[in-house]
Parts: C-alpha cells; structure tokens; sequence
C-alpha cells in the first residue's frame, strides 16, 4: 500500500472544508444586512411587503447561518488537529485575532441570532431590530477578525521571530491591519454583498417570470439591482488595488496567476493558456501585448517579475491560480454588464417586462459563489509553498498526525457534507418556492401600530 | 511609575496570565459541558421520548439556546488556541479521531435544528440525524476528557503517539460516564420545562440517570488515583485530606440531595443540584490536574502564549465576558418558555 501523504490530505481536506464554510458567510453576510435594511423599511413605512419579505428571507437566512455555523466550528478545530505547528509557532499571533472573532462576532451573532429568528412576537419590534443590526454587524466584525487572521498570514508585519521559530507580535495594530488586509477585506465584503444581490435579483425575477409573488419579486429585484449596478464596477476596482498590492508584498503569487514565467517589462495579457511548471513555459498561449504590464502596474512598461525569478522551492504551482483567477474576472465583468443593462432597462421603464432579462438573472444568480471560490483559490493557493508568507512552509506547519487519519476524515467530511449540503439546498429551494406570500401575515402586537397606515401590499419600488 | 515597579509588573505578568486565562477557559469549558451538556443530553434522549409531541417540545425548548451554548465549545477550542497554544498543539493532534467525530456529531445534530422542522416525510431522517449526532458528540467529549486525564505521548512538544491512543478502558468509561452526566442534566431541564405528562417522564429518567452518575462518579474517583500516583499523594497526604475533604461529601450531599428532590417532584432544584455535582466534579478534576495542563508533562505556564498576546486578549475578554454573559442571561430569559417552533409555524 502507497504511503499516505498526511500532508497532502490535510491540505485537500482544509480547501474542502473551508470552501464549503465560506459559501455560507458570502451569502449571510450581505443577507443580514438586506434584512437590517428591509425590517428599517417596514418600520418606516409599515408597508406589510417588506414585514412579509424580512420574515420569509430570515428563514432562508436561518438554514444557511445554521450552516455556516456547523461548518465554521470545524475550522476552529482543524487548526489543531490539521495544523498543530502552524499553532504552536503562530499561536501568539493568530490565536488572538481568532480569539477576538469568538469574543466579539460569535457570541453577538449567537445571542442574538435566537431573539432574530424566533423573536417577532416575543420582543418589542425594536428589540428585534436591534438584535437584527446586531447580527448583521457580528458576520461584519466575524470577516474582520477571519481576514485579519489570514492577511498576517499572506502578508505577516508587526512581529519578531524567537530562536525556536515561534512568532511574538511586535505591535499589534501593524499584525491586525497587515498590509493586504484593507483590500482584502473590503474585496470579500463587497464579494459577499454582490454574492447575495445577484442571488436575491435572481429570485426575484424568477417570482415575476413565474408571474408568482410579483410585488415581492419586484422588490427584490429592484433593491439587488439599485446596490450591484455601482457595487459590482467598484468590485473591479477594489480587485485592482488588492492585485497591486500583492504584486508588491507577493510577487510569486502574482507571477503564478498570469503564468509569467520571464522577467519583463513588456508583459501580455495572457488571455488563455495552459502553464507547465515542468518545462516553466506555456501552452497554447492567447495573449495582448503590454496590457499585463498595464494592468498589474498602471504603466506601460511596467516590469514584472516572473515565475523563474524564483527559486523553484518558493514557487507556487501556477494551474490553479492562473484558471481560478480568470473565472473570478471573467464572473465579475459579468456583473458588472448585468449591472448596466439592468439599470438601462429600469430607466426606460422596460426591467420588469424584459423576460429575456430576467431569464438571465435568474442563470446569473449563484456567479457569486463560484466567484468568491475562484477568487480563494488564487489567493491560498497562490501563496503557496508558504502557509505563513515567507516565515513557516506549509510542509513544516503541518500535524504529526497519520495519513490514514486524515484519509478517513476527509472521507467522512465529504460524505456528511454531502449530505447536510444537499439537504440544505433542497429546503432553500423548497422556501424559495413557496414564496414570501405564504408566511404567515402580521403578528397581532404589530397590527395595532398600523392600524392607521395604508396596507400597501402592492408597494413597488 | 518608577523603574522598579515597572519590572515588578513584567516579571509577574507571566505568572499571572496564565492563571487568569486558565480560569477564563476553565470557565468558558465548564459553560459548555453545563448547557452543551443538557442541549446534547434532549438528543441522546430523543429516541426514547413518549411520543412525537414531546420530541417537539424538547427540541423547541433548546432550538433558540443551541448555536450560543456551542459557542462556548468554539471559545473552548479558540482560547486554548490564543492563551495556549502549546497545549493546543500538543492535544489536538493527539485527539484526532474523537474531535472530527464529535465535529461530525455536532454538525449533523446542528443541521437537524434547522431541517427537522422544514420536513414532513424525512422527519425520521432529521430525528436520526440529531439524535446519533448528539449521542456521538457527548461520547466523545466524554473520552477526550479520559484521555486527557490518561495523559499523552510527548516528545519534544510534540504529540507522538499513535492514532488510536485515545482509546483505553479508562476512556470508555469517561465517555460513558458523561453521556449520564449529561442525560442527568437534560432530565433535569425538562424537568423545568414540560408540561405535565413529560416532567413525569423525565422525573424516571432523571433517577437512572443519577444512580449511573453516583456510579460513575465513584469509578472515576478510585480509578484517576490508581492511574496517576502524584494525584493519589495529593488527594490522600494527611495535610490535604482535611482541607479537600468538603468536595467528595459534598458531591455525596448533592447527589443524595437530588434524589430527595425527584421523589418530592420539585421543579427546579434537580437542574440545579446537578449542576452543582458537575461543578463540584469538575472542582474535583481540576484540584488533580493544577497545573498541568497536559498531564503530567506540561504546566499552564509552560504551554502559555507570550504574556503580550494573553495580555492584549484580556483587554477585550475583561469587558466583553461579562456582556456575552447578561445577553445569554436576557435571551434566557425572553425564550423561558419557549416548546415550540415559533418562527416555523
């Protein structure tokens, strides 16, 4: 029987594993937020639609946190149990920042996730709102202090190295806000919002295609539009800076995603081609002249480095990067087209009567996700062979645990997660099927306070 | 401050830190195994409930509490990562197969919560799902504190056993041990919680419950001495015996406590005295271990993180504790009386 790698296992099971998390995040964060917006709306102008979409979409919310929650516990652990030096020698640093993220997001969205979901006739309707903003701003304070954590470790600063190769933090505001980690963060924050808006565009001309829950699918679909015809071009924008910024402090990185194997000044924009790290050449190359150097540097003849400008050690195996970096742009001018055309058809008054439009919400819809993926798996894979950039390899960050542990437990993840995945979705699709004009109306407290107010049940946006 | 009082303070920082976060994680665990204890007790419970009903009502009874008490788990595992990573290190590897079990437990119960309530004609699936995945994650909790106890391979602050060291006689019994434990506890809340015709139910449950964890408790208490000599020289030297005498009876006082309260049908009480035997227990374990943190190789301070990382976590734990405290204390208390599924009706 082959020897099982531990490490290579490992590694397959923490991508698996964390993919399947950040799903769940990119979708919950923008939803909370839409929620904390609709629930203002409702008690701003009592219209009974935006009571009706807040309750019905919080269910949906509540199986996809519940998810998030479940997958995320695992992390938390798989730090030990799968990367135990990367703890012992990085503990000092990441421990903190993973410590605050319990402290602060966990127990705030925790507490009061229940007043959230269950609460609407229990508490005063500002109770509940205010627990609503509360669980919005936990997934928030949840990405700050993840992504924190993750850009000291993409791009380390405000730390010593002791003579055992253990990590002390030198001055903490420059390791929490690390040099990547303003772009990141607001690259993944806006990622999610635009996650959720494409999601909750697309369900809602599906409603008005359906001719089902039109004035909620009207809604819906107006307020994902109002937020991604600008969120999604800035996207491109944040995206940009974060690249210049990993050009500058991950070279290598940038390297393996544009498959530059030469140092130039002249670089093209390589739109397809298939890298081989054994022959360091590509294949089938498709490339613009100059605009690789235009794009990464802002000049002409901006110079960048390539591939084997770096010892083959520190080189980052550049397939994944290179592939799963241009879905991650090719999906985010997507949006940005569906951005435009959508806000030119709602000028000229035609959104809500274009099927073909909304026939391509409704396939646009999940992008977001494959996006969000796309975009990880450059950054993590194209920090490779470093688990924390330039200090600790991931081959040294590794447990001493055995192959066929880790073998086993990634067989039982895949399995289990298959299942609670698929299942998942069946009851979001289930949800989403039934509408928001089968939940339940008013709770009775409510209705007293609107009594006075026109039901507008018709609201359009 | 002048130059003496300043070096005064770095010197005792790492000698008080590590006691300060051992507390706050004594404290963050002995929280979980209370109401992560009663929240996967209703599951190991869940298949021999009375009736469908019932199984409603005890899941709508937690369904608001659950994502907060395994919180605490996560504040468990994240805190041991932040204040000692050492120890973090050394353990988790070493405990491999029982955390992605429990993990795996914890996951298919937590799903349930969601699901069960969505489902019509897979509601047996959900039921299955929350009542193994519950059964699974308290037995092994209950054998990583066996094994724990038991002790770990360590070489050069690294685990260096084998995969299956987890698994002893000793280990069983723990697993087995807590799983009563925590059945005990979840008797006791549905003991508060149930109308009329499940309170009675429970009442029964809670009595073999308790003669199992008076049994165990007992096991447990012989057994530790036997395995480790330092623990059995600090429980039995003649200076120690007068002053931690007051555990052992008190643990026999509870335990004799409770059993008068089931008979005598109060309400309240025998939630809260088997609360006092877990924490007297847990008083118990910690007097045996201090302060080793993985026995019997390491000590707290050994594992310790950097005083400045343990320092600067403490500026935001000192505040923040006590709030996440009141806001359970408050979401308590708005879902007090909470059987059912409010918001998927």
């Amino acid at each position: 029987m082959p020897e099982l790698d531990p490490l290579l296992l490992s590694r397959i099971q923490f991508a698996f594993t964390i993919s399947f998390h950040i799903l769940f995040p990119s979708f919950t964060i923008g939803l909370a937020a839409w929620l904390v917006v609709l629930e203002a709306l409702w008690l701003k102008t009592g219209k009974d639609i935006y009571f009706r979409l807040a309750q019905h979409w919080t269910k949906i919310f509540a199986v996809s946190f519940g998810m998030g929650v479940v997958s995320g516990v695992v992390l938390s652990y798989e730090f030990g149990t799968n990367w135990s030096e990367l703890s012992r020698r990085g503990g000092n640093v990441i421990g903190p920042l993973m410590a605050y993220e319990v402290l602060t997001a966990f127990f705030l969205e925790a507490g009061f996730l229940g007043i959230m979901l269950f609460g609407w006739k229990r508490v005063p309707k500002w109770v509940h709102f205010f627990a609503s903003c509360m669980v919005a701003f936990g997934t928030l304070l949840s990405a700050f202090w993840i992504l924190s954590a993750n850009s000291f470790m993409q791009t380390p600063a405000g730390y010593t190295v002791d003579a055992g190769g253990v990590l002390h933090v030198a001055d903490w505001w420059q390791a929490i806000i690390s040099p990547s980690f303003p772009y990141r963060f607001a690259h993944m924050v806006a990622a999610a919002y635009l996650t959720t808006a494409f999601i909750v565009a697309g369900i809602g001309a599906w409603y008005i295609l359906r001719e089902r829950s039109v004035p909620h699918g009207r809604i819906m679909l107006g307020m994902a539009l109002s937020l991604l015809v600008w969120l999604a071009p800035l996207q491109i924008v944040l995206g940009d800076l974060h690249g210049l910024n990993a050009l500058k402090y991950q070279p290598a990185k940038i390297a393996a995603l544009e498959a530059h194997w030469e140092t130039s000044k002249d670089v093209p924009l390589i739109l397809f081609a298939f890298p081989d790290p054994k022959a360091e050449t590509n294949h089938y190359e498709l490339a613009v002249p100059h605009l690789g150097s235009l794009i990464l540097t802002h000049e002409w003849d901006g110079e960048i480095k390539g591939l084997k400008s770096f010892p083959p050690e520190d080189r980052p195996n550049p397939i994944i990067p290179f592939f799963a970096f241009r879905i991650m742009v090719g999906i985010g001018l997507i949006m940005v087209a569906v951005g435009l055309v959508g806000a030119v058809l709602w000028l000229t008054g035609r959104l809500f009567t274009s099927r073909w439009f909304l026939r391509v919400l409704t396939w646009v819809s999940p992008l977001g996700f494959l996006a969000v993926l796309a975009g990880w798996f450059t950054a993590e894979v194209g920090r490779q062979p470093w688990t924390v950039y330039g200090i600790l390899r991931t081959a040294d960050a590794v447990s001493p645990v055995p192959g066929g542990s880790v073998l086993a437990s990634l067989i039982l993840f895949v399995l289990v997660y298959g299942i609670v995945f698929g299942a998942g979705l069946y009851y979001i699709i289930k949800l989403v099927q039934r509408g928001p004009d089968e939940t339940p109306p008013m709770p009775a407290e409510g209705e007293a306070d609107l009594s006075h107010r026109p039901l507008a049940a018709s609201g359009t946006p | 401050m002048t130059q003496a009082s300043a070096t005064a303070v770095t010197d005792i920082l790492p000698v008080i830190l590590p006691l300060v976060w051992a507390a706050i994680l004594a404290l963050a665990v002995f929280l979980y195994v209370v109401l992560g204890g009663y929240d996967l007790g209703l599951g190991a419970l869940f298949p021999i409930a009375p009736s469908d009903k019932d199984r409603d009502a005890m899941m709508g009874s937690v369904s608001p509490f659950w994502d907060g008490n395994e919180t605490w788990l996560v504040m468990g595992g994240g805190g041991l990562l932040a204040a000692f990573p050492l120890a973090y290190a050394v353990m988790l590897p070493a405990l491999y197969i029982p955390i992605i079990l429990m993990l795996i437990g914890l996951i298919l119960r937590g799903v349930a919560f969601e699901f069960r309530f969505k489902s019509e004609r897979n509601r047996w699936m959900w039921d299955t799902a929350f009542a193994g995945g519950s059964l699974l994650a308290a037995l092994m909790q209950g054998a990583i504190i066996g094994a724990f106890v038991h002790g770990f391979a360590v070489t050069d602050n690294k685990f260096s056993g084998g995969a299956f060291d987890w698994v002893t006689p000793f280990s069983i019994v723990t697993a087995i041990a807590v799983l009563s434990g925590y059945v005990l506890l979840s008797a006791g809340w549905l003991i508060m919680k149930g109308d009329e015709a499940l309170r009675e139910w429970a009442y029964g449950i809670a009595r073999y419950a308790l003669i199992a964890v008076g049994v165990f408790i007992a096991i447990f208490s012989l057994w530790t001495p036997v395995l480790h000599p330092e623990i059995a020289a600090r429980w039995f030297t003649p200076a120690h015996i007068l002053m931690l005498s007051p555990v052992p009876l008190a643990t026999a006082a509870a335990i004799g406590g409770l059993w008068i309260t089931l008979d005598r049908r109060y309400r309240y009480m025998p939630f809260l005295l088997a609360v006092a035997i877990f924490i007297l227990c847990y008083t118990g374990l910690a007097v045996s271990l201090f302060p080793f943190i993985i026995p019997p190789d390491i000590t707290i301070w050994q594992a310790a993180a950097a005083p400045e990382s343990q320092l600067f976590m403490l500026y935001g734990a000192i505040p923040i504790i006590p709030i996440i405290l009141a806001y359970t204390a408050y979401s308590y208390y708005v879902f007090w009386d909470a059987t059912e599924h409010d918001a998927y009706h």
